[in-house]
């Protein structure tokens, strides 16, 4: 069970292989990587900086995880969140669950995210291709993705 | 009692500081009193907590709604609804 935060991208794989290293009780590994997107609708994106609250983030996940650890039987976990200056095409996050079995991977990664975009202290700015900077806000559709892991009963 | 107050994001912005020393005065209990006090505080803290309720707080790095005591608390931040992920 571990967390990073860090300015440097990682690799998913040499990540996964780390993780899963001389263990034999693993039958399941997940991933789940966020890129930045070049953008939607309006302008595109140059690049967005992600800033956070050094201290408050590494708690906050690691709250996050071991909430992830009493629900679902899980071998390990890591969260890596980078901060700085990213472009469209950089990772953003990395979540890897292992499990012995799918089910409980697949639901404890998406729980992790879910959590991490709602309660981790990150914040967003985009500077856009014409030059122009915006706070990212945040939305509803995240808060009720998380809200719907509280309505269900763990496990 | 004297405490760190740190802000993030447009927070952060507003005020023009991410971080001060402030001595709260006796009846300032709780995190909405704070924001009410800083408000007092000039036209950069007016405007940085003109709305709020969009403003989301943390005691000791741990988030807590605007009811929350103090209770003793080091450190209280300020910032947005957080966007990472």
């Amino acid at each position: 069970m571990s967390v990073r935060v860090q300015r440097e991208d990682f690799d998913i794989g040499a990540e996964t292989r780390a993780l899963t290293a001389a263990r034999s009780d693993i039958g399941a590994v997940v991933t789940f990587t966020g890129v930045v997107r070049a953008g939607g609708a309006g302008a595109s994106l140059a690049s967005m900086t992600l800033e956070h609250y050094p201290g408050m983030t590494e708690k906050e996940l690691e709250r996050v995880e071991q909430e992830a650890t009493v629900r679902w039987p899980l071998q390990a976990t890591l969260i890596i969140h980078r901060v700085g200056t990213l472009r469209p095409g950089d990772n953003i996050v990395l979540v890897v669950t292992a499990s012995a079995h799918r089910g409980d991977a697949f639901a404890a990664a998406e729980f992790l995210m879910d959590y991490l975009k709602t309660r981790a202290p990150f914040w967003k700015s985009e500077i856009a291709a014409d030059g122009t900077k915006r706070w990212v806000e945040s939305r509803e559709s995240d808060d009720q993705a998380a809200e719907r892991w509280s309505r269900d009963a763990p496990k | 009692m004297s405490v760190k107050i740190l802000y993030f994001s447009w927070l952060r912005e507003k005020v023009g500081k991410s971080e001060e020393i402030v001595d709260l005065p006796a009846n300032v209990g709780t995190v909405a009193d704070v924001m009410a006090w800083l408000r007092a505080r000039g036209p950069e803290y007016e405007e940085a907590f003109a709305r709020p309720r969009v403003v989301r707080a943390a005691l000791d790095q741990v988030h807590v709604q605007p009811t929350a005591s103090l209770q003793g608390a080091c450190e209280i931040a300020f910032f947005p609804p957080v966007t990472g992920g």
